[in-house]
């Protein structure tokens, strides 16, 4: 199980290669990878994206993701759990987050790696800020 | 005898500072920490931490804590 907040660019898929070589002792107990990536695309809200950046609370972010992936890794028999996160400045068709979870079978695999994302999106104190033609805007709900 | 408390996004920017350290003296919970720090009332989305858990404001905090506030946290639609 490992969670990395990154400051630069990484490469997904490069990264699950990296880790199922790194950790020999998965091969041939999973028979199911399920994967999510999320990237950043190049509109939002009706307005071009130029860039993001997303700020976030490095002690609270980590402390969020350990518990949540522990709480899918209690919930669902998976093999082992990878998530990495993106902070400071994106550029659009750069991924943001990866989610890999590796099972013996492929429903567990899918409901941990879609509860890890959805519990993430929702507890996991991130904070997004576009850069558009008009300028800068957070995107939240209005304070 | 402090209570360092931090602020992020769009609040740290509205109120000018992302971090604060005020004495711990007469502080009893998230609510004090909110006035001694910020001349505006306590925004109705604002959402606190105390130690990196979410916290309500009437939540008891004591000296060496860390107290955050901030925006809703912005996941994205599904």
């Amino acid at each position: 199980m490992k969670i990395r907040l990154a400051a630069d660019a990484f490469d997904p898929w490069q990264e699950i290669v990296r880790y199922q070589t790194e950790h020999p002792g998965l091969a041939g107990k999973f028979g199911a990878t399920a994967v999510f990536v999320g990237t950043l695309r190049d509109f939002n809200q009706g307005e071009t994206v130029q860039a993001m950046t997303l700020e976030h609370y490095a002690p609270m972010t980590q402390k969020h993701l350990e518990r949540l992936t522990g709480e899918a890794a209690s919930r669902w028999p998976i093999a082992d759990m990878l998530v990495i996160h993106r902070y400071g400045e994106l550029r659009p068709n750069e991924p943001i987050v990866l989610v890999a979870c590796w099972a013996a079978h492929r429903d567990s695999a899918f409901a941990a790696c879609r509860y890890v994302i959805d519990e993430l999106k929702t507890r996991a104190p991130f904070w997004k800020q576009e850069l558009t033609g008009k300028g800068r805007r957070w995107v939240e709900q209005e304070i | 005898m402090s209570i360092t408390v931090r602020f992020f996004a769009s609040l740290r920017e509205r109120l000018g500072k992302g971090q604060d350290i005020i004495d711990s003296k007469g502080i009893a919970n998230v609510a004090d920490v909110w006035q001694a720090c910020a001349r505006i009332p306590f925004p109705d989305n604002v959402l606190a931490a105390v130690n990196m858990e979410y916290a309500r404001t009437d939540q008891p905090v004591r000296d060496g804590d860390e107290v955050a506030f901030f925006p809703p946290v912005t996941g994205g639609a599904r």
